[in-house]
């Protein structure tokens, strides 16, 4: 069990997108790690790269991060082509070197996706994310005046169910994933958490179509691939997406849009 | 001992009866017409659970309320990673529990070093808390009934604290957030992501507003505001490695307290018994593991120090159950102070465990034979995972291997029973000010006094200081002191670039840090503090001088954004020190080992020290004058601090 401590890894070589701007050319640069523990994070090892840049009187490179507990979703990366790395069910904070191999050279580029900009080296812009919050998803509830917390039961199952959905950290590998950039998976996640609940089912379709409807301004169209599950760090069920197009058709019956326009 | 009571530290706690202060403060208040709300402006800086919960309050009452996050998205504040829950007085499991349970456990929690009036409307609130955000859609966890669920947690006997899985801050993040997100959509709130505070702007003694810095430019903007509230969280990223989130920092509270919002209690800090213990050098962060885990969780070291056979070796009557053994009423639920010190001095002792022997074993073996492999996964699977992730090893089969680290700061900025600091206008909350948990925090209370403070008292009290100045012309942005600041904000980033010596922020990061563990840390003497004030100042000049920021300041630079965070952290550091060196006796997590009972535990000295130390800024942190708040006790007899 303990066959691993102590270990290190040497000759690592990492290719890594550096650009300066939001609106300046990039390119990959290659630099050298000779060796480190396999205990550490994929990130301390880009803390690691980050202080011998500086030694050297170089610019470190720039990505998001925080908490490094998988749970605030600022961390990103694309590593050797995939969102958040090799390990399933995993957020790049939460990646260990003991996934990886001595004398390997490995890929990183921030997330790729038209609806999240670059704005230097690996960081981008997820603000669309946001703009979807804003428009629908949330439960009004003006603060003061809530009733009784255990005056609404909810069924164990149907808590348990809002609560898989709710898990989403909006980290937006799922829009890094897929082939078109959409953001079903972020969006269908929220729709789900609140659509299941009996405190959601007041705004349920209001809800639904100003979240797609603003999500569709900013992102790509879903053709159901499913790399966005494959992809989530909290192996969020790509369920949740057909839950949401149900509602969204519902919605269009039931906010009489479609009608009116006849 | 420079101990001068001041009259800036009037607490303002209403008269009457504990349980009536609160009411009677609400009924007294002025109010502003909701008509004029809209000519008020409110800036709230931070978006964590106490900064989205009071700006979207503020908005939804009329304020017009600007929002700052240095953060990308709000919903990223570090509030997010807590994991065990939330307490409230529902008492839903009829077990005995009440407002006052709560309030006389948080007090007594706190080792009697909090204020009675803030501590009990923090009870009283606690149970409207658990109503708005079950109404938010805050998917707690459920019975099979469908009413809602409940656990315990370290210093309380009775089962209060409502959690969501392993990720109650991310869901109650997440509600406070939606209600942000709704008021920015309406209008309500303007946000400002990726902003961070660099100044506070004071115009005749009042805060005027606050100069930020953008951190995908380097511009510095200014904002004028007739309020404004820092929640902007705790400083443990003092000791380099912390649980807390990487970029946590001290910067809006001490760039606050230069400007004279005085600093309270920095000394009191809080060790978390249940983190993973370092395993490699080049870490630059530690993780938590839930305080939930000791509810079937057993703590126990081998009886025999040095002993390397692998836990499933060691039997029964070789192994020694600490905190059962100590503390037979709480066990493996003693507060988080105690327990922190019991792990310590089982390490220290030579009963360590793991690769560098330098944990003590958490085992659920008991509780896996009790309840089944399906319920122990059910309650605690995303930790195992989170656990099995980072050390590699599979907790379902070998005792986790926990150590204490530093997680939660219950010093902060001075505030009265309003949450005003020492400068009017200027408001603290959340973690960010020192008002409810005295020496101690107990588990699930941090969540609470966010909500609490955000939710339920700062969208009452700052009404009450507003009514007065309606249509009194506010010091607009063009102020000269708002410039001054810009100026001053502009010559520090310069100032780091513009050193090139030779070492990181982080390497300076990592110094300061291993220095204030040594000596500031779990357990404190007057030796070692005198230690820490002569070396930190050398090492501060050192990092003035030989500071390295690579980069430019006209764009993304986060290790410029690292420089003045680390800069400010050496300040608070020292004042630390001397608030521990001052404080001659132990409280809660401040444990001085000159101080204590036969038997190892805290030794207070209540005709000394039943006071808060505020800390006014006089230039330089080792020169800072100590003010002092005696603390009143009209409702609790204070005691000593038993959980045996």
């Amino acid at each position: 069990m303990t066959a691993s401590h102590g270990k290190h890894l040497t000759n690592l070589t990492l290719t890594i997108w550096r650009q300066k701007g939001p609106n300046d050319g990039g390119a990959f640069e290659s630099y050298r790690i000779d060796s480190i523990s396999d205990e550490a994070s994929f990130l301390e090892m880009l803390d690691v790269l980050n202080e011998n840049l500086i030694g050297e009187g170089r610019e470190a490179v720039t990505f998001d991060h925080d908490c490094r507990e998988g749970i605030c979703g600022t961390c990103s990366l694309m590593i050797d082509g995939q969102a958040h790395g090799p390990q399933r069910g995993t957020a790049t904070c939460q990646l260990h070197m003991r996934k990886f191999e001595s004398n390997a050279t490995i890929v990183i580029e921030p997330w790729r996706a038209t609806a999240f900009p670059i704005i230097k080296d690996l960081m981008v812009d997820r603000s669309a994310f946001d703009r979807i919050i804003e428009n629908g998803g949330y439960i009004t509830a003006q603060t003061g005046g809530a009733p009784d917390a255990n005056l609404i039961p909810v069924p164990k199952p149907v808590a348990d169910a809002a609560m898989d959905a709710a898990e989403c950290i909006g980290c937006g590998a799922c829009v890094a994933a897929c082939p078109n950039g959409a953001a079903n998976l972020f969006t269908a996640a929220k729709v789900a958490h609140l659509n299941l609940l009996p405190q959601g089912q007041a705004e349920r379709f209001s809800r639904t179509e100003a979240m797609v409807e603003t999500m569709d301004e900013y992102f790509g169209s879903c053709t159901n691939h499913g790399e966005c599950e494959a992809a989530c760090p909290k192996e969020i069920s790509i369920d949740v997406i057909a839950l949401m197009h149900k509602d969204y058709r519902k919605a269009k019956i039931a906010n009489r849009k479609e009608l009116a326009r006849k | 001992m420079n101990t001068t009571t001041d009259p800036r530290l009037n607490s303002k706690i209403p008269a009457g009866a504990i349980g009536d202060k609160w009411s009677s403060y609400k009924e007294d208040m002025k109010l502003v017409n909701p008509n004029n709300k809209r000519k008020f402006k409110i800036i709230v800086v931070g978006t964590g659970l106490a900064g989205a919960s009071a700006a979207a309050t503020l908005a939804e009452l009329g304020y017009q309320v600007d929002a700052f996050t240095f953060h990308d998205s709000p919903r990223r504040a570090h509030s997010i990673a807590a994991q065990g829950g939330i307490n409230a007085a529902k008492n839903y499991r009829g077990d005995g529990d009440s407002v006052h349970r709560l309030f006389y456990d948080t007090i007594k929690g706190g080792d009697f070093r909090a204020r009675e009036g803030n501590v009990h409307r923090l009870a009283e609130v606690s149970v409207d808390i658990i109503d708005q955000m079950v109404a938010q859609g805050v998917p707690f966890a459920r019975e099979y009934g469908g009413l809602l669920d409940n656990r315990s947690f370290g210093g309380s006997q009775v089962s209060r604290t409502f959690y969501a899985r392993g990720q109650t801050g991310q869901q109650l993040l997440l509600g406070a957030y939606q209600q942000l997100g709704r008021q920015i959509g309406l209008g309500g709130v303007t946000l400002y992501n990726r902003s961070e505070l660099v100044d506070t702007v004071i115009v005749d003694g009042r805060c005027a507003g606050i100069v930020v810095r953008d951190l995908l430019t380097g511009e510095l903007q200014s904002h004028a505001a007739h309020a404004v509230v820092l929640a902007t969280g705790g400083y443990g990223n003092v000791f380099f490695l912390s649980t807390n989130a990487m970029q946590c920092n001290v910067t809006a509270a001490w760039r606050a307290h230069r400007k004279g919002a005085m600093f309270a209690n920095p000394c009191y800090t809080q060790i978390h018994p249940t983190c993973i213990p370092q395993s490699d050098p080049t870490q630059s962060k530690l993780t938590l593991m839930s305080e939930s885990l000791r509810n079937d969780g057993r703590v126990w070291v081998p009886l025999r120090a040095g002993d390397e056979r692998p836990a499933a070796e060691i039997p029964e009557s070789e192994r020694d159950y600490v905190l059962e053994r100590l503390y037979p009423s709480f066990g493996n639920l003693a507060p988080r102070d105690i327990a922190s010190r019991a792990a310590k001095r089982a390490v220290d002792s030579g009963h360590g465990v793991g690769p560098l022997k330098n944990g003590v074993n958490l085992d659920f073996a008991a509780a896996i034979a009790r309840l089944g492999k399906d319920v122990v996964q059910e309650r605690y699977g995303n930790l195992f995972e989170m656990y099995e992730r980072i050390s590699g090893e599979n907790p379902y089969d070998t005792p986790m291997r926990i150590y204490p680290a530093t997680h939660y700061t219950m010093g902060g900025l001075w505030v009265d029973y309003e949450l005003q600091t020492t400068v009017p206008g200027l408001y603290a909350a959340g973690e960010a000010n020192f008002s409810d948990h005295g020496a101690n925090r107990l588990g699930a209370s941090a969540l609470m006094q966010g909500l609490a403070d955000g939710y339920f008292v700062l969208p009452y009290t700052i009404g009450n200081e507003l009514a007065p100045m309606l249509n009194k012309p506010l010091p607009g942005t063009d102020h000269p002191a708002f410039k001054q600041a810009e100026q001053d904000a502009r010559d520090r980033y310069n100032g780091y670039l513009n050193t090139k010596g030779t070492r990181s922020p982080d390497w300076f990061h990592r110094e300061l840090g291993r220095i204030i563990w040594d000596y500031c840390g779990m357990e404190r003497t007057e030796e070692g503090l005198q230690t820490a004030l002569a070396e930190l100042p050398p090492l501060y000049e050192e990092f003035q001088k030989d500071l390295r920021v690579t980069g430019d300041g006209e764009s993304v630079n986060q290790t410029l954004e690292k420089a003045g965070r680390v800069d400010d952290f050496f300040q608070l550091g020292m004042l630390m020190c001397r608030d521990a060196l001052e404080r001659r006796e132990s409280c809660g997590g401040h444990f001085r080992s000159e101080y204590q009972d036969e038997e190892g535990e805290a030794k207070r000295d209540d005709e000394h020290f039943a006071h808060v130390a505020a800390w006014e800024w006089n230039g330089d942190p080792m020169s800072s004058i100590r003010n002092v708040e005696p603390l009143e006790f009209e409702t609790v007899h204070l005691a000593t601090r038993s959980y045996k």
